[in-house]
C-alpha cells in the first residue's frame, strides 16, 4: 500500500458559538476507501479541511503515518484535496492546471508533460488538454480536479462532496470511475459526502457523523445491517423503527414491548438490559408481506394490517401499511420473483407482515428522537 | 453609421432601445392575417418612435463635439464660418510650447498617479479580500470616502495638508493628489472582481504547494488582471480631466492641460482648443477599440 494512516484523536473545533466537531477520534488505515457521511453541518467538511490543514482545531490532534502534523500548513502535509466547487484555475488550460504543482516546483519541460499526460490519461481526458476549464462539463471538471490533486503523488486524497454538483446518472459513473481510481493508485482516500448510496456503495468503511460527534464507524454492510442508533439506522437507507422496552433476552435475542404492537423477538448485540427504552430496526426489505397469515413459528414476528398505499417503481413496490395496533410500516417488495404469481395487493386489502427475528436488530434510542417516533414510522433518509 | 458603431455609448443606447420596442401581439390564436397586418403596423410604429428617440439622443451626446470638430477647421477666430484652413492645427503643433507642457505635465501625473493608485488600489483589495483583521470595514468603507466627498473639499484639504506638511505645491504634489482619488476607484473595480471568485481557488492553490506569493503572482494576480487593466485605465482618464483638486495644489511649473485650458480660455476662446479637442478625440477613440477588444479577448479566455 502506498498510502498513509491517518490518526484522528480528540479534534475539537468552534466557530464562534458554533461546535462544528466535539471531540471526535478516527483511524484510517492505509489505501482505505474511507467516508465521511452525515447530513450538511454535521462537521463531516470541517474535519475534512481540519485533516488538510485549511483549519486549525482548537483541541487534538491528527496524524499521518503516525506523524503529528497538527499546526503544518496544507502543503507540508502529504494530502491533497479535491475540491466540492472544483477549484480550478480559470485562467490556466487543463495541461496547466494540472501541471501548476509541477510548474512550482521548475521541473523540466519534459517531465512535466510526461507527468501531467499520464495523470489525465489516468481519468481519461488526453483529448482535452488544451482547453479551458470553463469548455468543460461538470464530470470533466471533476476528473481535472482530481488529476491536479494526484500530480504531487500524495498519500492521503480528500475529497469533499466532490459529485454533489453532477446529476444522478453521471454521479453514478463517476463514482465508479474514482473506485477504479482508488485501486489505481492505492492511496487512501477520504471522502466526505451526505449521500448514503455513495457512501455505502464505494467506501470500505464508514464514519457516520452528526452533531459534531461519529456515531458509528464500520463497514457499510454493518452500518447498514447493524446501525447503532436510530439515527444511523433512519440515515442510512430507510428504515422501520418501533420504540419500546425490553421485557426479556434469551441468548442473542431480546425480546422488546412495542406499544401497541405487542412483544417482537429482535437480535440484540449491543446491550440491552432489562427494561432499557430501546428503538426496534427493521429494513423495509426485510418483512414478507402476504394476504395469509404465515402460521406462528418461533422466531418469527407477524403484525397484521391494511395496506394504505401502494407505490410501484418498476423494478419493486413499496407498501405503507397501516398496522392493526396503530402506526405504519415500510415494506419492500422485490418484483425478481413476480412468476411465483404472488397475490396483487391493493389499497384497503388485509395484510400479514412477518419477518425474522435476526432481520431486526436493537438500537440505542437517541433521546431527541425518540420523541419524534411514532410507532414504526418510516422515515426516508434525510437529505 | 458604421464609424459610429465603435463607441460604446451608441452601442448602450442602441442595446437600450431594442429592448423598449413593443413586441409583436403573438398572445391569442386568432385568425393569422388579421393580427399579422395589425402586429406588423405596429411594429413599424414603433421602429419610428424609437428611431427619432435613438438619434435624439445621439444628437445631445454628439452634437457639441461635431460644432467643436468643425470649428477647429475654421479659417478665423470668430464664431462664425469663414472657410477651411489647417491653420489652428498648424499654430496647436508648432506655436504651442507652453500647451505641450502643461499637456506633457498631465500625461506624467495621469500614468503615474495611475500606476501609483493602480499598485496601492489592487493591493489594498487583495488584502482586505483575502486577510481579515480587526479594521477591515473600516478600511471597507473608508475607502469609499475620497469617492464621495466633494472635489473642492478632497482640494482644499489636500491643500492645508501639504501646507501643513511644507511641501512645495508642484507636480509632486499633484502626482500625490491625484493617487489619493484614484486609489478608491483601483479598489472598488478590483475589489469586484475579487469578490467574483470561488475562495477555494487559493486555498487548491496552497494545498499544491504554492506559497503566498506564489499564489498572488500566479493565480491572483492573473485571475484579477480585467479588473486591474479597466482600474488603471479608469484612473487614467479620472487624473486627466481633473481640474477642481488639482486646482488647489498645482504650482508653478505644473500646469495641467485643463488648468492650461482654463486659464487660455480666459481670454476668449482659443481654436487651438477646438483643434487639441479634436486630436485628442480621435486619439481617445483610436486607443479604445484595441483597448476594449484586448479586455474582451482577455475575459472570454
Amino acid at each position: 500500500m502506498k498510502g498513509s494512516d491517518v490518526t484522528v484523536s480528540g479534534i475539537s473545533k468552534s466557530f464562534g458559538a458554533f461546535k462544528a466537531l466535539k471531540g471526535v477520534s478516527l483511524e484510517i488505515k492505509k489505501g482505505e476507501f474511507f467516508s465521511l457521511l452525515g447530513p450538511s453541518g454535521c462537521g463531516k467538511t470541517t474535519l475534512l479541511r481540519v485533516i488538510a490543514g485549511f483549519e486549525e482545531p482548537d483541541s487534538g490532534i491528527v496524524g499521518i503515518d503516525g506523524r503529528d502534523v497538527s499546526g503544518l500548513p496544507p502543503d507540508k502535509r502529504r494530502c491533497n484535496t479535491v475540491f466540492q466547487s472544483y477549484a480550478l484555475f480559470p485562467h490556466l488550460t487543463v495541461f496547466e492546471n494540472v501541471a501548476f504543482p509541477l510548474r512550482l516546483k521548475r521541473l523540466p519541460n519534459r517531465l512535466v508533460r510526461e507527468l501531467v499526460m499520464k495523470h489525465l490519461s489516468l481519468v481519461q481526458l488526453e483529448g482535452h488538454a488544451e482547453k479551458r476549464p470553463s469548455m468543460l462539463s461538470g464530470g470533466q471538471k471533476q476528473r481535472v480536479a482530481i488529476a491536479r490533486a494526484l500530480i504531487n503523488e500524495p498519500s492521503v486524497l480528500l475529497l469533499d462532496e466532490p459529485l454533489s454538483a453532477l446529476d444522478a446518472k453521471l454521479r453514478q459513473r463517476m463514482l465508479v470511475e474514482l473506485d477504479s481510481i482508488h485501486d489505481k493508485v492505492g492511496i487512501t482516500f477520504i471522502y466526505v459526502t451526505h449521500d448514503q448510496q455513495e457512501a455505502l456503495s464505494v467506501s470500505d468503511r464508514i464514519a457516520v457523523m452528526d452533531q459534531g460527534l461519529v456515531l458509528q464507524i464500520g463497514s457499510p454492510q454493518q452500518i447498514y445491517e447493524n446501525p447503532a442508533s436510530d439515527f444511523v439506522a433512519r440515515f442510512i437507507g430507510e428504515t422501520n423503527i418501533f420504540a419500546g422496552v425490553v421485557a426479556s433476552r434469551e441468548g442473542p435475542f431480546a425480546t422488546v414491548e412495542c406499544e401497541g404492537l405487542g412483544p417482537l423477538l429482535v437480535e440484540a448485540n449491543g446491550e440491552a438490559p432489562l427494561g432499557a427504552r430501546v428503538s426496534v430496526a427493521v429494513r423495509p426489505e426485510k418483512i414478507r408481506i402476504a394476504a395469509e397469515s404465515p402460521g406462528a413459528r418461533p422466531e418469527l414476528n407477524v403484525l397484521s394490517g391494511v395496506v394504505e398505499e401502494p407505490i410501484y417503481s418498476g423494478f419493486q413496490t413499496k407498501y405503507i401499511i397501516h398496522l392493526a395496533g396503530g402506526g405504519s410500516v415500510t415494506v419492500f417488495r422485490q418484483h425478481a420473483n413476480w412468476s411465483e404469481g404472488v397475490p396483487d395487493l391493493k389499497w384497503k386489502d388485509e395484510v400479514y407482515l412477518s419477518w425474522s427475528a435476526r432481520d431486526s436488530v436493537v438500537v440505542e434510542s437517541d433521546a431527541v428522537a425518540n420523541d419524534e417516533v411514532v410507532n414504526g414510522a418510516a422515515r426516508p433518509p434525510a437529505p | 453609421m458604421k464609424k459610429l458603431r465603435l463607441h460604446g455609448a451608441y452601442r448602450a443606447v442602441r442595446a437600450t432601445l431594442k429592448g423598449i420596442r413593443p413586441l409583436p401581439p403573438r398572445i391569442s390564436g386568432s385568425g393569422p392575417p388579421a393580427t399579422g397586418r395589425k402586429g406588423h403596423a405596429k411594429r413599424r410604429r414603433g421602429i419610428a418612435v424609437s428611431d427619432f428617440v435613438y438619434w435624439a439622443v445621439i444628437a445631445f451626446l454628439f452634437a457639441p463635439l461635431v460644432v467643436l470638430f468643425a470649428y477647429s477647421f475654421n479659417s478665423s477666430k470668430s464664431g462664425s464660418w469663414t472657410g477651411f484652413s489647417f491653420m489652428w492645427y498648424e499654430r496647436l503643433f508648432l506655436g504651442s510650447g507652453l500647451l505641450w507642457n502643461a499637456f506633457g505635465n498631465s500625461a506624467i501625473i495621469a500614468l503615474g498617479s495611475a500606476s501609483a493608485a493602480t499598485l496601492l488600489g489592487s493591493l489594498a483589495a487583495v488584502g482586505t479580500s483575502r486577510y481579515s483583521f480587526w479594521y477591515r470595514p473600516y478600511v471597507k468603507s473608508m475607502s469609499f470616502i475620497p469617492m464621495i466627498l466633494p472635489e473642492i473639499i478632497v482640494g482644499v484639504s489636500l491643500l492645508v495638508f501639504f501646507a501643513g506638511v511644507g511641501l512645495k505645491l508642484g507636480l509632486l504634489t499633484v502626482w500625490i493628489a491625484h493617487t489619493t482619488f484614484n486609489i478608491p476607484f483601483v479598489y472598488l473595480l478590483v475589489s469586484a472582481r475579487l469578490e467574483e471568485f470561488d475562495p477555494s481557488i487559493i486555498e487548491a492553490a496552497r494545498d499544491l504547494g504554492a506559497t503566498e506569493v506564489q499564489t498572488l503572482l500566479r493565480i491572483i494576480l492573473p485571475i484579477t488582471m480585467p479588473g486591474i487593466a479597466s482600474g488603471f485605465l479608469t484612473a487614467v482618464t479620472l487624473s486627466l480631466e481633473d481640474f477642481v483638486i488639482t486646482f488647489f495644489v498645482a504650482g508653478p511649473g505644473s500646469t495641467t492641460l485643463p488648468l492650461f485650458i482654463y486659464s487660455a480660455i480666459r481670454f476668449g476662446v482659443s481654436p487651438v482648443i477646438n483643434a487639441l479637442s479634436a486630436v485628442m478625440v480621435a486619439g481617445t477613440v483610436l486607443l479604445i477599440y484595441p483597448a476594449r477588444n484586448f479586455l474582451k479577448a482577455y475575459a472570454a479566455h
